[in-house]
């Protein structure tokens, strides 16, 4: 082969086809990467399981926490006390590593009820409860900790526990998973 | 293997025209039959027969383990209890695959830790030691992925806490990890990959292995003088010497290894492993197996959740600089006063790590974790490089021979100072 092949300075025939060729093959690799790269996303079975879920609030007692899944994701739903709401508002929001007031972590006129992903927003422990420094949470995996309104106010989480998309559909009823307001 | 020209010749016909088509009874007999090792050798120099067996140990047991094991989040913590209650010496297979874990990372520190003290990781064996390093690597995917498919409380909040280790990443972290847990957590379908990558990861192992050995064969073993052999009489054939030496090295190993199987277990695993998995808990107390221990300190050290996991990235990969960091021309630690003075350090600070990453991470174990995590840096970073211009090391002794025997009187045939170093030995 090599002996047949002559030298020229210009480009021929054969050296577009050689790069045509070349470029199909890596272009088409790449291509058929995709499909399996896609494959390990959430799959349809785990999306449809992400519908909008119901609680009903009003076996929760003033002071408790309770835990609820949605999208296999743990999430807190805490009745807060007047003491627990007074401490998160009365804070120097520009203090905060994640500076949000508490008004903005709560829907309107529904202060006594704060919901938040259960899991630490360092690594995906499961806070504890009314622990820690400021009585809202305590990561006991890395030791962050979180205020009354799911705050982080110490230790290695870089924010504040998230708030899940939520909606009220009546005084003791939320719709998890379901953010528009009628 | 290519630069030993083999002084293999097959003696039956059949052999012959074998040989003539496939050559591998020659690459055998020229690797682990006629190649010659140092005659200086010590028992440091086993380990990577006993990793090899370990390998080979791990496969065999994993194998099985996987005919008994159901990964499917809803059954894998019953079909581990299957396997320790029902199978005929299940109870048996998984206590050797669970410690035999364990014993791999015994054996891979005491190999990485003599390739530090004598230098092996110096040029011509630099590819030879980053190949090393990727074994590693894998072998700590191999070994997390393998602890979380019990399915225990620690197997989900360590699949949960070194899975998130991604979202530090900016802008793309929590989309790679949704795509790593198949799911919005930790979940079945990550169970089910975890499984398949487990299954798979220690074929790739295997494949570097070969690597290893054949980058090994190249240049030859590294010694404790870390001089090249420079005449036959550095050397001794492979078979028996190394390999008989190596089969008993094995053997004590295994002695080691048994007395945990059958004495304790479960010693280095955790009890929370034998909590079926529960996404609304977190144990009270979270720690990985021992042998990440001190890679998870580092982590926590940092009190940035992206700093703590790129210095913990950082703390494995800067071994691949190795080679280039450490300025010295003088292979082997016995004959350098100073660093060997640093090594013994840097063991100590490693063994710190490991212990602080046991520990709560509170109060004065935070700022000790920090001291520690530091120091471990400015091992590689400043002692390395530095030492080598500053260090005046002992004289090295003429030849392999001369370190074992004692200087020859008159006429030894071994050129005094001949330190020109040739890449083929015999």
């Amino acid at each position: 082969m090599a002996e047949t092949t002559t030298h020229v300075a210009e480009p021929t025939r054969r050296d577009f086809l050689y790069i045509a060729t070349g470029a199909a093959a890596v272009v088409g690799g790449a291509t058929l990467v995709w499909p399996f790269v896609q494959s390990l996303a959430p799959d349809a079975a785990t999306v449809a399981a992400g519908a909008p879920v119901e609680v009903d609030l009003t076996p929760i007692a003033e002071g408790q926490i309770v835990k609820v899944f949605w999208r296999g994701k743990l999430i807190f739903i805490r009745h807060r006390t007047a003491e627990e709401i007074k401490a998160a508002e009365d804070v120097n929001v520009a203090s905060l590593r994640d500076p949000q007031a508490d008004s903005a972590r709560v829907k309107e006129g529904k202060a006594q009820w704060l919901i938040v992903y259960g899991n630490c927003t360092h690594l995906g422990c499961v806070p504890l409860g009314q622990q820690g420094e400021y009585h809202g949470w305590f990561c006991p995996c890395h030791g962050s900790v979180f205020d009354t309104s799911g705050r982080v106010r110490g230790g290695p989480a870089p924010i504040n526990l998230p708030i899940p998309p939520y909606t009220f559909a009546s005084d003791t009823k939320i719709v998890i998973g379901q953010e528009v307001t009628a | 293997m290519s630069q030993h020209p083999t002084t293999y010749v097959p003696k039956s016909a059949f052999g012959k025209w074998f040989e003539s088509r496939l050559p591998i009874a020659g690459l055998v007999h020229s690797s682990f039959i006629a190649f010659p090792v140092p005659r200086n050798l010590t028992y440091f120099w086993t380990f990577g027969a006993i990793l090899a067996f370990m390998l080979v140990a791990q496969i065999v047991t994993g194998v099985f383990l996987a005919m008994y094991y159901t990964p499917n989040a809803g059954m894998a913590f019953q079909s581990v209890e299957h396997i320790m209650r029902d199978v005929n010496y299940g109870w048996l297979i998984r206590y050797l695959h669970a410690n035999g874990a364990s014993m791999f990372f015994v054996a891979v520190y005491i190999h990485i830790f003599r390739n530090f003290y004598y230098g092996s990781y110096k040029a011509p064996r630099e590819v030879l030691y980053i190949l090393g390093v990727v074994i590693f690597i894998l072998m700590m995917a191999t070994a997390f992925m393998g602890y979380v498919l019990p399915w225990g409380q620690m197997s989900f909040w360590g699949a949960t806490v070194i899975t998130n280790l991604f979202s530090a990443i900016p802008l793309v972290g929590e989309t790679i990890v949704s795509y790593l847990w198949g799911g919005y957590s930790v979940g079945n379908p990550t169970l089910n990959r975890f499984f398949s990558l487990h299954y798979l990861l220690p074929f790739m192992i295997a494949g570097v292995v070969i690597l290893h050995i054949w980058a090994l064969h190249v240049p030859g073993q590294n010694n404790p003088t870390g001089i090249p052999i420079k005449s036959g009489k550095d050397a001794v054939p492979f078979t028996p010497y190394a390999t008989i030496k190596d089969i008993f090295a094995v053997v004590v190993f295994m002695i080691f290894f048994a007395y945990w199987v059958f004495y304790m277990p479960n010693y280095l695993g955790h009890a929370d492993n034998y909590i079926p998995a529960n996404p609304a808990v977190t144990p009270s107390h979270i720690v990985p197996e021992w042998y990440f221990l001190p890679f998870y300190a580092i982590l926590r050290a940092i009190p940035d959740k992206l700093g703590g996991v790129i210095a913990m990235g950082a703390a494995i990969v800067i071994w691949v600089f190795m080679p280039w960091l450490d300025t010295s021309k003088v292979r082997s630690t016995a004959y350098r006063p100073l660093y060997k003075q640093f090594f013994w350090i840097f063991v100590i600070v490693c063994f710190l790590l490991g212990w602080l990453g046991s520990r709560p991470a509170e109060g004065w174990y935070v700022i000790a974790s920090q001291i520690c995590t530091a120091y471990y840096f400015a091992h590689f970073l400043i002692v390395l490089p530095v030492l080598g211009f500053v260090e005046r090391p002992l004289p090295l002794p003429n030849s392999i021979l001369e370190s074992v025997m004692g200087v020859q009187k008159g006429g030894a045939g071994i050129p005094a100072g001949a330190n020109a170093e040739p890449h083929s030995k015999g």
